[in-house]
This record gives structure tokens, sequence and C-alpha cells, in this order.
């Protein structure tokens, strides 16, 4: 089976070379355009980072960041870049588990299972 | 101050902590948060969540180039995640219950931990240990690319290195740092894996980590996106030019200097933290 013995160890450490790059190349990509709309449009504002206030509902779940970027909102579509680079990592660990899957590795799935079941919750669990 | 010039301000800043941290493999995210803080009068709380972006965009990245290089051990990393991930959720939730001031407290200790890290001699085990029953089931033994050929290894202490692993994971969490030090120790001193898999295999874990808290971190409302910018731009791009200079510039001065910026700054966290400011 051709497909399996490709699916080495160092097969899967490019594969996850080449994803963590290009999350984070898309991630600092999506950032750097919404922080030029961002501070076009609110450069000259005074800014207030002393106080703790928290982030309003829309740049705290996935569909309100989303439905910001629609708008082409500058914060909504920095935190869109910002759920990009979260993802990057979670992605990686979905990566390898295909890749200990491939290899027939019963026990590093499992581990990766568990790994990425933690990080799911993280994103879509209950914030508190 | 203007969104314009604080951006600006923090960019620069975020820049010199980015290279810095890279050049002296310490990481930008522990300075991050003081200078944030104390520099910057940012609440303790939009610091950590936007150090914590900062620093999934570093070990990514700096991953990426080890990962092709076949020095992380990535079956070490997977099953050690699991300690720290889990340990980041904790730390994560344990953020919204303690005080800030109790937060800065802990900050200056570990920075404290962090200055001492950063000055202490590099211990080389060279010696081939024989193979312990634990790490050989779960496969951990491994080898790597060394000056002369291929060098192979045999893991130890597995439970008190994953046990570290959790305490790494639940101060990340809590802090919004890599604790790269914290996980470079556990492997390094408790399961004796080689200094340069260890660190690695650190970096390639330090992302994974740092996303199961930023998931909890962005669903409270603690990642300013008009903060995390600049902060993240700007430790990426310092980081990006640290590792390119890497090769040509000696970093025992630069280790030193940083270490005493960063025990500096550890004094002004507890002081702060003691006396009620943050």
């Amino acid at each position: 089976m051709p497909m399996e013995a490709n699916w080495t160890d160092r097969r899967i450490e490019g594969a996850v070379g080449n994803l963590l790059r290009g999350g984070v190349s898309l991630a600092a990509l999506i950032v750097f355009l919404g922080a030029i709309i961002y501070l076009v449009r609110h450069g000259l504002s005074p800014v207030e980072y002393h106080v703790f206030r928290g982030e309003p509902a829309d740049l705290r779940t996935v569909r309100g960041i989303f439905r910001d970027t629609f708008h082409l909102r500058g914060r909504g579509i920095i935190q869109l870049g910002l759920l990009v680079l979260i993802a990057t990592p979670v992605a990686r660990v979905a990566l390898s588990m295909f890749g200990f899957a491939a290899e027939r590795d019963r026990m590093y799935v499992y581990f990766t299972a568990v790994v990425f079941l933690v990080l799911l919750y993280s994103l879509l669990g209950s914030p508190n | 101050m203007s969104t314009l010039e604080f951006t600006l301000f923090v960019c620069a800043g975020s820049l010199l902590a980015g290279l810095v941290g890279a050049l002296t493999g310490l990481g930008g995210g522990v300075v991050l948060v003081p200078f944030l803080t104390l520099l910057f009068k940012v609440d303790i709380r939009y610091a950590i969540g936007a150090s914590l972006v900062s620093v999934i965009a570093t070990s990514s990245g700096a991953a990426a180039a080890y990962v092709k290089e076949g020095i992380s051990n990535i079956r070490i990393g997977m099953f050690l995640e699991i300690a720290t991930t889990l340990g980041a959720l904790l730390g994560a939730h344990l953020a919204a219950r303690v005080s800030t001031h109790a937060i800065a407290i802990v900050f200056g200790m570990v920075l404290l931990f962090s200055a001492y890290f950063a000055r202490k001699p590099r211990p080389l085990h060279e010696r081939t240990l024989p193979p312990d029953p634990l790490a050989t089931r779960l496969r951990l033994n491994g080898s790597f690319p060394d000056a002369e050929g291929d060098r192979s290894y045999n893991v130890q202490h597995v439970p008190a290195g994953w046990t570290l692993m959790f305490g790494a994971g639940a101060l990340s969490g809590l802090l919004g740092i890599g604790s790269g030090a914290m996980k470079v120790l556990a492997m390094d001193q408790a399961m004796r894996i080689p200094f340069k898999v260890s660190t690695s295999t650190s970096n390639f874990m330090i992302g994974v980590t740092a996303a199961a808290s930023a998931g909890v971190y962005l669903r409270r409302g603690y990642i300013d996106p008009g903060l995390a910018m600049p902060v993240m731009l700007g430790v990426l791009a310092g980081s990006l030019v640290g590792a390119k200079l890497l090769m040509r510039v000696h970093t025992k001065w630069l280790r030193l200097g940083f270490s005493l910026v960063i025990a500096l700054l550890a004094l002004e966290m507890l002081y702060n933290g003691l006396s009620g400011r943050i």
C-alpha cells in the first residue's frame, strides 16, 4: 500500500511545517488588512486600555466575527485574522491525527484526538 | 494618546521584544505583559490576551522551521500536549476567578524564574541512558540529526515530565505566556531529552498550548483587536528578523542583559501586584 508507506514521521513533519507557515502568513495578512481599515477610520480617536470592559459580543464569537468582516469593519477583520491564527495549531493537531492514522499508530491517534477535543472545547465550549 | 500613536509605539516595542526574544531563545511573551501594563497602563487582562495571540504566531512560525529540520520529536510533543492543553484550560479558567493583583504577583515570580533560567549554563548530558519501560511503551524515544550523524536518546521520568508540563500549561493559560522555559526544563532536566530536541519540541508545543487558552480568552472578550494587532505584527516581525540574525551575533551579553531586564520587570510586577496597583 504505497499511500501508507508515504506517511512517515518525516512526511508529517513536512506537511505540518507548511501548514504552520501558511496559517501564520495568512493570519498576519488578514490582521494587516484589518489594521489599515481600522487605523484609517479610528486612527485619531483616543485609546482607553487602562479600563477593562471586555469586548462586545460580536468580537467574541465566530459568527459575530464573520458578520463584522462581511461589513468590512476593521476590528472585525483583525479579529478574523486572530481567529485564523488560533485555528492554525488546531489544524496542525488535526493533520497530525490524520498522519498517525495513516501510520496505523492507534495509541497516538487517541492522544491526538484528546488534544483536538480540548482545543475544540476551548474554542466552542462554555466561556466560563 | 491617539490610536495611531499607540499602535506605532506598541508595534515598535513588540518588535524589539520579539527580536530579543528570538535572539536569546527566551521568547518575547514573557516581557510583553509587563511592557504593556507597566509602560502603557493597559489592563492586565487585555495585555494577557494580546500576548497569548503573539505567542501562537511566533511559536508556529519558529516551529515550521524546526519541524522541517527533523529535530522536534512530534510524538513527545503530542503526548505532552495532552498535559499542557489541559493545564492551559485550567489556567484560563483560573484567570477569570483570581484578582489581577494575584496574577501580577504570580507573573512577577515567573519572571524571576525566567531571569534565573536565562543565565543558567546549559547542562550537557551526552551519555546515552538505558531505555525506560514507560517511555518505550509510549514510543517516545527517538533520534535527531547531529554533527556526526543521527544521535538517539532514551526518554526518562515520564510522569514527572508530564506533571511539570501540566504546570507549564496552567501558567501559560493564566499569564498569556508561552512558558517555554518551564517546558524545556520539564523535557531537558526531568525527562533527560537532549537540549536541542527539548527546545525545538517546546517551540512546537507552545502554539497548541496557547491556542487552548486563547479560545477561552477570545470568547470571554479578553482579546482586543486594536491592541492584539500591533503586538502580534510587531512580535512576529521581530522574531523573524531575530531568527535570521541568530547565526551572526553573540548572544552571551544579550542574554545577560535581557535577564537583567526581566529581573527588574519581575520586581516591578511584584511591587505593583502587592501594592494593589495592578
